[in-house]
C-alpha cells in the first residue's frame, strides 16, 4: 500500500471487514476479523472507538484531548495511529 | 491467525466441526479415515452449551466446519446464539448447500465471515477432485452471492501437484471473485492426504515456481492499490525445521467434533490418546485438567533430539500427529526435522514426488470410510 499523506480534514470509518469489541477475557479492545484478533493498547482502544465515520480526524484529536487534557503529542500520536492503522487495512475515507 | 503473545492459555479459536456429512469426497480431507464409525451428533443444545462455556473460557473465534456445516439444518440457529455470545463467526464450507436466502438469513443471525474453499481454478480439475460435477459452478456463484452481500471473504485454495502449476490463474480468479484474502494452502498431510500424499505432493521445483509467481503478484497487487492478501502456506515436508504445531498443544486451540469429542487440534483424534467428552465433562475441566490436553504441554514429554536441544522452544518438537503417521511414535520428534533420527522418511517423500507416475487416490467417502473403520 502506498503511503498516502493524512489529511486532518478526512473522516475516518472502520473496515467492515473488521469488528471492534470489548474483549473481558483479554481486558481490552480487540479488532476481530477472518480467524483472527488484535488485541489494541488503550490509546488505540480510545481513538478507534471514535472512529464512526462521521467526526473528522481533526475533531477526533480534539474530542480526545478534551478527554486527556494531559496528553502531550497527542495530535501526532493520533495522526501516527491513523498512519499504521491504514497500513493495515482498518480504516476506509469515504 | 490469532497472535501467540495473547495466549494465557485460553481457548481463544474454538472449531466446531458441527458433522462429519459432505457432499464432497476430496482427497486430503483432513477428516479422520474412520469418520464412518464416530457417533451421534450433537444436539442444537448441547453445541449452544459448549459455545456458552468456551466464550466464557476467553474464546473470541469460532468456526463452524465439518464435513460440510451447511447440512446442519439447525445451523441458523447456532449462528445466532454464538453472535449473541460475542463470538466473531466463521463459516468454513463448500459452498455446497448454499443459496443467496440461506445466506441472507446467516446475515441476519449475524454470520460474519464465509470462507469457500475450491479444489482449482478450472471446472476439470476442481470436480476431478471433489468428486462432484456441478461444485465448481456452484462455487463461483456462491463466492460472488458472498461479495454482493457485503461478507468478508476468504477463498482457501488446497493445492497439489495437480494444480499448483496453474497457480497464476487461482490466484486470476480470486481477484475477479474481489476475495479479501486467499489461502494458497499446500495439502497439509493428514487424514485422507497422508493416504493419497504420493498422488498429492509436489515437487519442490513446482512449490519454488508457485511462491516465485505469488510473490509476483503480491507486488503486483500491491502497486495497484488492492488490498487484495495473498496467505502462501508452504507443505512441512521441504523444510529443514518442523512448525509449531497450533502454537503448543492445548495452547490456543480447541476443537470439538461432531460426537463432542474435544481435542487440541483436529487431527489428534488419530493420536493413541483418550480424548474427553463435552457431553460428560466440562469445558474447562476439559481445558484445565483432563490429560488428553495435558498430555503434550510443556517439554517434560520431550525424547532427544529434542530434549536437549536449543531450539525446542521454537517448535516444541514439531507436530505430534506426524510424528505418530511417521514413526508410529507419538512422542518421536517430528521427522520432518533434519537433526530426526526418522528425518529419510521426508526425505523419502520427496524422492517420491519426483516420479512422475500417475496413482489412484482414495476418496473421501462413507464407503471408503468404513473400510478403515474395519481397518
Amino acid at each position: 500500500m502506498s503511503a498516502v499523506a493524512i489529511q486532518l480534514e478526512q473522516v475516518p470509518r472502520l473496515n467492515p471487514m473488521f469488528r471492534l469489541q470489548w474483549e473481558k477475557a483479554q481486558d481490552c479492545w480487540v479488532l476481530l476479523y477472518p480467524e483472527g484478533m488484535v488485541k489494541l493498547n488503550a490509546s488505540a482502544g480510545a481513538i478507534l472507538t471514535r472512529v464512526k465515520g462521521e467526526a473528522s480526524i481533526a475533531q477526533l484529536i480534539e474530542q480526545l484531548q478534551a478527554e486527556y487534557p494531559e496528553a502531550e503529542d497527542l495530535a501526532e500520536d493520533v495522526l501516527g495511529f491513523f498512519q499504521h492503522a491504514q497500513a493495515l487495512n482498518w480504516i476506509l475515507y469515504d | 491467525m490469532i497472535k501467540p503473545e495473547i495466549a494465557s492459555r485460553q481457548p481463544l479459536w474454538l472449531l466446531a466441526e458441527l458433522t462429519y456429512k459432505c457432499p464432497l469426497q476430496c482427497p486430503y480431507c483432513s477428516n479422520p479415515l474412520d469418520f464412518a464409525g464416530a457417533g451421534a451428533e450433537l444436539t442444537t443444545q448441547e453445541w449452544i452449551d459448549v459455545f456458552t462455556q468456551a466464550r466464557e473460557m476467553g474464546a473470541a473465534q469460532l468456526g463452524f466446519s465439518g464435513g460440510e456445516p451447511l447440512v446442519r439444518q439447525d445451523l441458523t440457529e447456532l449462528i445466532a446464539a454464538a453472535r449473541d455470545l460475542g463470538y466473531y463467526t466463521n463459516l468454513i464450507t463448500s459452498g455446497l448447500g448454499l443459496n443467496a436466502e440461506r445466506m441472507a438469513d446467516f446475515r441476519q443471525a449475524g454470520l460474519d465471515h464465509i470462507q469457500i474453499s475450491f479444489q482449482a481454478s478450472d471446472e476439470e480439475v476442481n470436480n476431478m477432485l471433489a468428486g462432484s460435477a456441478k461444485a465448481f459452478e456452484q462455487k463461483l456463484k456462491m463466492a460472488r452471492e458472498v461479495k454482493a452481500q457485503g461478507y468478508p471473504m476468504v477463498l482457501n485454495f488446497v493445492t497439489h501437484r495437480h494444480n499448483i502449476d496453474r497457480i497464476d490463474r487461482i490466484i486470476e480468479l480470486c481477484i475477479e471473485l474481489e476475495a479479501d484474502y486467499v489461502e494458497l494452502a499446500t495439502c497439509q498431510y493428514y487424514g485422507w492426504a497422508f493416504e493419497n500424499r504420493a498422488a498429492l505432493l509436489p515437487t519442490r521445483a513446482q512449490l519454488e515456481k508457485a511462491e516465485a509467481i505469488t510473490q509476483e503478484y503480491r507486488q503486483r497487487l500491491q502497486a495497484a492499490g488492492n488490498p487484495l492478501k495473498l496467505i502462501f502456506v508452504t507443505p512441512d515436508y521441504y523444510e529443514e525445521r518442523p512448525k509449531k504445531c497450533m502454537n503448543g498443544w492445548g495452547e490456543i486451540f480447541l476443537t470439538v467434533t461432531p460426537d463432542g469429542t474435544a481435542l487440541p487440534c483436529h487431527s489428534a483424534r488419530m493420536l493413541p490418546i483418550e480424548f474427553p467428552n463435552v457431553k460428560t465433562m466440562s469445558l474447562e475441566e476439559i481445558w484445565q485438567t483432563s490429560p488428553g490436553f495435558n498430555y503434550f504441554r510443556g517439554d517434560a514429554w520431550m525424547p532427544e533430539p529434542c530434549r536437549s536441544c536449543d531450539e525446542k522452544e521454537q517448535d516444541l518438537g514439531g507436530c505430534r500427529c506426524q510424528a505418530f503417521m511417521l514413526t508410529g511414535d507419538m512422542h518421536a520428534t517430528d521427522p520432518v526435522c533434519s537433526k530426526s533420527p526418522e528425518h529419510h522418511r521426508i526425505l523419502a517423500a520427496r524422492q517420491e514426488a519426483e516420479l512422475a507416475e500417475e496413482r489412484e487416490m482414495t476418496y473421501r467417502n462413507e464407503r471408503n470410510s468404513r473400510i478403515f473403520c474395519r481397518g
